[in-house]
């Protein structure tokens, strides 16, 4: 009981501490920026921890977060083997894959007004379907390994990515394309000097959806079907021992996994698109 | 108009349907020629490349093998069936539609929150932006199985998992549309001496409208994703998903295809609907096009 009754008190003082830091003087600096959202996060960990033990909720139901993370530490080689299959192998050769298939594409299409005409209405409705359903079919045609992770992935990375470089290469006005004829420029010229600088806001945009769908892409294709590792393998079969701190172990990776893939494509972003007023701070 | 959108996107459809028939003949020949060298008996090449169009288990079915599925267990079926598409596709759309009313009912409250209490906005919206970088459908199996073993099951865990991927976008746009109005405006609203709550109903909350919407759209097809994924792990019988993964473990492609479309039709369906009421909605509330 001591242990609710803290985990409240701690709730109380954390929001208290934040309140005062978001509405303070300071509140605009980087600092405190950083600050409260680390405190929140934080302050949620130690109340789960608290509540946990206070109310000795089951191992089964949610494991506190000192045993994931020590579960995480004791099983690092499984976890970083389950990585590479999963992340590396499936997720990231889909992804690739997927992304230069579709870019290819897109400048065809953007050549033939015809073909965009077609192409983009049906892109569009693609990209809102469950494509993470072809995932059955597609393990069965390429087998359990990670090939047809990588299927998934890149079927499901591919209309995203289409559809933006698209938007992307339409994005040059009138004017811009009339200066790059008065300079005699061929088409392959305007395409490399203004218009795919111009189309990488878009491209980016398509890239940061798709990271997110490659995992969730590779993940659940295991469901399906796996070799004896993997991160969704082993969500699913730990699941089914009931060893929950394993799958929350495993979140943890997925999680880290996800926003640093994020995090490294908006860095690339940032550097190849440093004139656009989104990014000049 | 026929010529210049209609057209178009027939022949596209037109190309991938001919690809699809093509892409039939090398996929389920193996399985052909197999037979052929059991029985010993020969065939002409377009009876061999009928027969890779009309298999009962091919590796790729042919359009309309899985168009007649489709019609067989949608029409021909009763819908309290086992068999009917319309009774499993029920399943997934309640569990849907009930997960994703939550979701957004409580990302549109905690948009609020934030937009009106800066200590919120700067503790929940970083994690807010973070979580949608993370794969949550790996959590789908551990919800489903937690709820499992306190004793809820059936509907509810999946609609959980359908609410937590569709709050997130929710909260996302109603966010960026309830700060949508400018300075000028809010200031208008100043002049008029107007409190928080009147500025919230009669600018702010207008304002976010089509913010929401957009939001909505990304949200309804999360929340079907959720629902599928979440019927997976339990090896569920009732529902689009387990329609898929039944079909996957005895083969029964043409069962996964009719599936999948029956997915694909559901979700446009949603999409197109929320399309329908936003338009209805912008317009009374006096769009101009």
């Amino acid at each position: 009981m001591i242990y609710v009754v803290g985990a409240l008190i701690l709730w109380g003082l954390g929001w208290m501490l934040n309140a005062r830091l978001a509405n303070g003087p300071r509140a605009n600096t980087r600092a405190v920026q950083i600050a409260v959202p680390v405190i929140f996060g934080a302050t949620i960990l130690l109340i789960w921890e608290l509540i946990v033990r206070g109310l000795s909720v089951p191992l089964v139901i949610l494991p506190p977060p000192s045993m994931i993370a020590t579960t995480f530490a004791n099983s690092l080689p499984i976890l970083w083997a389950d990585f590479v299959q999963t992340f590396v192998k499936g997720a990231l050769s889909g992804f690739v894959i997927g992304g230069v298939a579709a870019f290819l594409l897109a400048i065809v299409v953007d050549r033939y007004d015809f073909l965009r005409r077609g192409l983009l209405p049906v892109g569009n409705f693609m990209a809102a379907l469950p494509i993470v359903g072809t995932a059955p079919i597609l393990v069965m045609w390429f087998g359990f390994d990670w090939q047809s992770k990588a299927a998934v992935v890149v079927v499901m990375v591919f209309f995203p990515i289409l559809v933006n470089t698209v938007a992307g290469l339409r994005d040059t006005s009138d004017m811009q394309r009339d200066l790059m004829r008065t300079y005699g420029a061929s088409y392959g010229q305007t395409l490399f000097k203004l218009r795919l600088p111009a189309a990488m806001p878009f491209i980016f945009n398509g890239l940061k959806i798709a990271t997110t769908l490659a995992l969730v892409g590779a993940i659940v294709a295991e469901f399906f079907g796996s070799p004896t590792r993997g991160m969704g393998f082993r969500i699913s079969t730990s699941v089914g021992q009931l060893a929950l701190d394993m799958v929350w172990a495993e979140i943890v990776v997925a999680a880290l996994a996800g926003s640093f893939f994020y995090g490294a494509i908006a860095l690339c972003e940032k550097g190849v698109t440093f004139w656009h007023p989104s990014q000049r701070s | 108009m026929f010529k210049r959108s209609v057209l178009p996107v027939l022949t596209v459809l037109g190309v991938i349907m001919a690809l699809w028939y093509a892409a039939c003949i090398p996929m389920n020949s193996a399985w052909t020629i197999q037979q052929l060298e059991r029985s010993g008996e020969t065939m002409t090449v377009s009876e061999h490349i009928a027969d890779t169009w009309a298999q009962e288990r091919p590796r790729l079915p042919a359009p309309h093998q899985v168009a007649a599925e489709l019609w067989d267990t949608t029409v021909m079926k009763k819908i309290t069936s086992k068999k009917s598409l319309i009774y499993h596709g029920w399943i997934t759309l309640s569990a849907t539609l009930l997960g994703f009313g939550i979701g957004t009912t409580l990302g549109v409250l905690l948009a609020v929150g934030i937009v009106h209490s800066r200590a919120m906005d700067m503790s929940v919206m970083p994690w807010a932006i973070v979580s949608q970088t993370i794969p949550i459908i790996a959590i789908a199996p551990m919800i489903i199985v937690v709820l499992y073993s306190i004793g809820v099951q059936g509907m509810l865990p999946k609609a959980i998992i359908s609410a937590y991927l569709s709050f997130f976008p929710v909260v996302v746009g109603m966010v960026k549309g309830l700060r949508s109005p400018d300075a000028m405006q809010l200031d208008l609203l100043r002049t008029y001496s107007a409190n928080k709550s009147q500025s919230f109903w009669k600018l702010r909350l207008p304002a976010s409208v089509p913010y929401l919407f957009a939001s909505l759209k990304i949200g309804v097809a999360a929340s079907l994703v959720g629902a599928i994924v979440g019927e997976l792990p339990t090896g569920a019988v009732r529902g689009l998903g387990a329609r898929l993964l039944a079909g996957s473990y005895y083969g029964q492609t043409i069962q996964i295809w009719s599936a999948l479309f029956a997915a694909a039709i559901l979700a446009a369906g949603l999409v197109a609907l929320i399309g329908l009421l936003e338009r209805v909605t912008l317009r009374r509330m006096g769009e101009r096009p």
